[in-house]
């Protein structure tokens, strides 16, 4: 924190100076300044990036009130495509947004007042973390990125000036294992459904992510190949869920997740010890001092991706006010809390100024850690030698194979979910 | 006896009240659902229709029909166990324990597990049941088994166990209170008569204490029958009754499917609760 990033510290000194000299000398602009205090934007969004932490850092670096709500991914569906009225900021999932865009809630961002938009993770403009990479299946954030001018409810397939979401916190998921009870090494989504871990596997029981682990077991078997895993046909929903009911009926698996802390104790009580998991799931499961591998699969990752959408109701001093949020929350501090915790931001660089050289090497180069690394709020997550499960953010991002999504025949699905469910 | 018009109108005045909050808060709401359970859904919002698609999709489907089945099978075991041990316990309390003050302090333990909540209540199973849990370990260092049993958590078993925790007291209360009803002298009558003490326990107690069973049933089914949460906490998600049901459509904002099948639940649980009122008037034997 000796050198602070030279963007946004400079931004602010200017402002903080201009504001000075404003109260000063002159009076008028000294509105604009005690006013922005006044203004209160009202988020919402799922537990990931819902942080107190944010709400109070806002406060102290750009002098407004932050109120953050934090539901469900389907709460946060619900409220953000029938509720517009309710909140300023709506801190969504891309597939979400594929969802409640065409509900004209939200308002596209302007990219030329996004003073980082040239440093925006490529995923998130051209979909290509490298030239050479292909645009993974599913919901991909560049797919619902952009729209081609303000007002449309149609997604443009290119880089345009007005963005849907500005993205946030991201990350690949994959199958959490319990090393010391499985003695063996998982390369596979198939291990999942591997007689060895009958009674001992789980999957979540979210059916929008919870078909697409299918869909990357199914696939990693043999059984199946899809045309777009994200965008399933209904043979290819009937085929998926008809190899987990015969799987669920012969007990292989042990119990089905929904929240996180089910997640959590399935993998450390032992009932489980292959599963579908979520990247913080592992950690918590570590720092009780238990084994838990978030395993790199050969196949690759289900990747997911999050951003901040703009209230179609913004305009004035608080539409000013969401896009100064904005930048800050891009400019870096966000961004190293979110790394430390084992996601990633979508202005990577601009973190490196937050976090200690070892921190970024562990996190972000998937270098061993040089020393202890601990998460934002203390606990112990890894000790010096340790390497990242799944290596850099190169590596990890760039074997992303399906994002999280909303299929065309989502309502089928759902009705197939069910069935599933109850058989 | 008729009562003078002022009378009348001070009777309607005093019902008013309760009408009026019953009206908005319960006959309100229901109404709403009815209404909305023929209307259509997009996937993000709803719409003002008068479609049967809902109601064809729901008995259409086979799901439904094995799901309501597996209500309805919780019900009855959890039916059958609570009052078997609510039986018990009340007529343990009621004839056992002399003294008034050890039945209202007995009585009084019986509601402890009361003072934390219903969730915990329930959740506070899976460490003892679990695979590595208190049970299975016990059982094993007992040598009683040699592998950790695998249907004490997520299961039926484990559901039902719950259930039966959870819903016991409510069976206990109403028994409970119409044992304590019943005149000693008929009781001491009955054996003067010779009788025997299944013959009074068939014959003399079970008739006195129908109102209670029947209002413990009432609580018990329409508990079992719109619970949730128990099912999916205790079956690892993997078992679904009407009410996960229920919470699957609204979470995935298909509302008017929601209250279609709230609709037949509800009708369901009336359709029960009328067949068991018409067994005994529990007005009049109140």
């Amino acid at each position: 924190m000796t050198k602070p990033k030279i963007q946004y510290s400079r931004r602010s000194l200017l402002k903080g100076a201009a504001t000075f000299t404003a109260a000063s000398t002159l009076g008028a602009p000294m509105i604009w300044a005690q006013d922005i205090k006044d203004v209160t934007l009202r988020q919402f969004g799922t537990g990931v990036s819902n942080l107190n932490d944010v709400a109070v850092k806002v406060k102290e670096d750009l002098g407004f009130t932050l109120e953050m709500t934090a539901l469900d991914s389907d709460s946060v569906t619900q409220r953000a495509a029938t509720q517009p009225n309710s909140f300023d900021i709506a801190d969504i999932e891309y597939w979400i947004c594929k969802k409640v865009w065409p509900t004209g809630n939200l308002q596209a961002m302007d990219t030329s007042k996004i003073s980082l938009f040239d440093k925006i993770s490529p995923i998130f403009t051209t979909g290509k973390l490298t030239p050479e990479s292909v645009v993974a299946q599913g919901t991909a954030p560049s797919t619902v990125g952009f729209i081609s001018e303000p007002g449309s409810k149609e997604f443009a397939p290119e880089v345009t000036n007005w963005m849907t979401l500005i993205p946030t916190i991201y990350n690949a998921d994959t199958l959490g294992i319990r090393p010391d009870l499985i003695g063996r090494p998982i390369e596979t989504w198939a291990e999942l459904l591997n007689p060895e871990f009958k009674g001992k596997a789980s999957i979540l029981d979210i059916s929008s992510i919870g078909i697409m682990d299918m869909a990357m077991v199914c696939e990693a078997m043999g059984e199946i190949a899809y045309g777009d895993k994200g965008n399933m046909t209904t043979d290819e929903i009937d085929k998926t869920i008809a190899i987990f009911t015969e799987a669920k009926k012969a007990g292989q698996f042990r119990a089905f997740w929904k929240s996180f802390d089910e997640s959590v104790n399935l993998m450390a009580s032992g009932e489980v010890v292959i599963q579908s998991m979520w990247s913080p799931a592992i950690t918590a499961v570590k720092a009780q001092g238990i084994p838990c591998v978030y395993q790199p699969l050969k196949e690759g990752y289900r990747s997911w991706g999050g951003g901040l959408g703009l209230s179609a109701n913004l305009s004035g001093l608080e539409l000013d006010a969401a896009y100064e949020y904005i930048n800050w929350y891009i400019s870096g501090w966000v961004g190293g809390y979110l790394m430390r915790q084992g996601y990633y931001s979508a202005v990577p660089e601009t973190s490196k100024a937050f976090m200690s050289e070892n921190e970024w090497g562990y996190w972000y180069e998937g270098k061993a850690a040089t020393d202890v690394i601990t998460s934002p709020t203390g606990q112990q997550l890894a000790s010096a030698g340790d390497v990242r499960d799944g290596g850099s953010y190169e590596e990890r991002m760039g074997k992303v194979a399906c994002w999280n999504s909303v299929m065309d025949e989502n309502q089928y699905m759902v009705r197939k979910w069910n069935e599933f469910i109850a058989a | 006896m008729s009562l003078p018009r002022s009378n009348t109108a001070t009777g309607w005045l005093l019902a008013a009240p309760l009408t009026l909050v019953l009206a908005f808060f319960l006959v309100l709401p229901i109404i709403m659902i009815v209404i909305v359970s023929f209307w259509g859904a997009t996937e993000f919002s709803i719409y003002p229709a008068f479609q049967f698609d809902n109601y064809k999709f729901l008995f259409g489907s086979s799901v439904t029909w094995a799901v309501f089945g597996n209500t309805f099978r919780y019900a009855l075991i959890t039916w059958a166990l609570t009052l078997g041990i609510g039986f018990t316990v009340a007529y343990f309390l009621a004839f056992h324990v002399r003294t008034l003050t050890w039945q209202i302090t007995l009585a009084l333990i019986c509601t402890v597990p009361f003072w934390t909540s219903n969730i915990i209540r329930m959740i506070s199973w899976i460490p003892f049941l679990g695979r590595n849990g208190i049970a299975n370990s016990t059982l094993l260092s007992m040598g009683v088994i040699d592998q950790p049993l695998e249907w004490l958590l997520f299961s039926d078993f484990s559901v039902m166990l719950t259930f039966v925790h959870i819903n016991t007291f409510f069976m206990i209360v109403p028994i409970l209170n119409t044992l304590l009803r019943i005149d000693k002298s008929l009781i001491e009558a009955a054996r003067d008569g010779g009788a025997t003490g299944p013959q009074i326990l068939w014959n003399v107690i079970l008739p006195l204490a129908k109102p209670g069973i029947m209002i413990g049933t009432i609580f018990v089914l329409t508990l079992v029958m719109g619970d949730f949460t128990t099912v999916r906490f205790m079956s690892g998600s993997q078992s679904a009754n009407v009410g996960r049901l229920i919470s699957n459509d609204v979470g995935l904002l298909q509302y008017p499917s929601a209250a279609a099948t709230s609709v037949v639940l509800l009708c369901t649980v009336l359709i029960v609760v009328t067949g068991l009122l018409r067994l005994v008037d529990i007005r009049k034997e109140l």
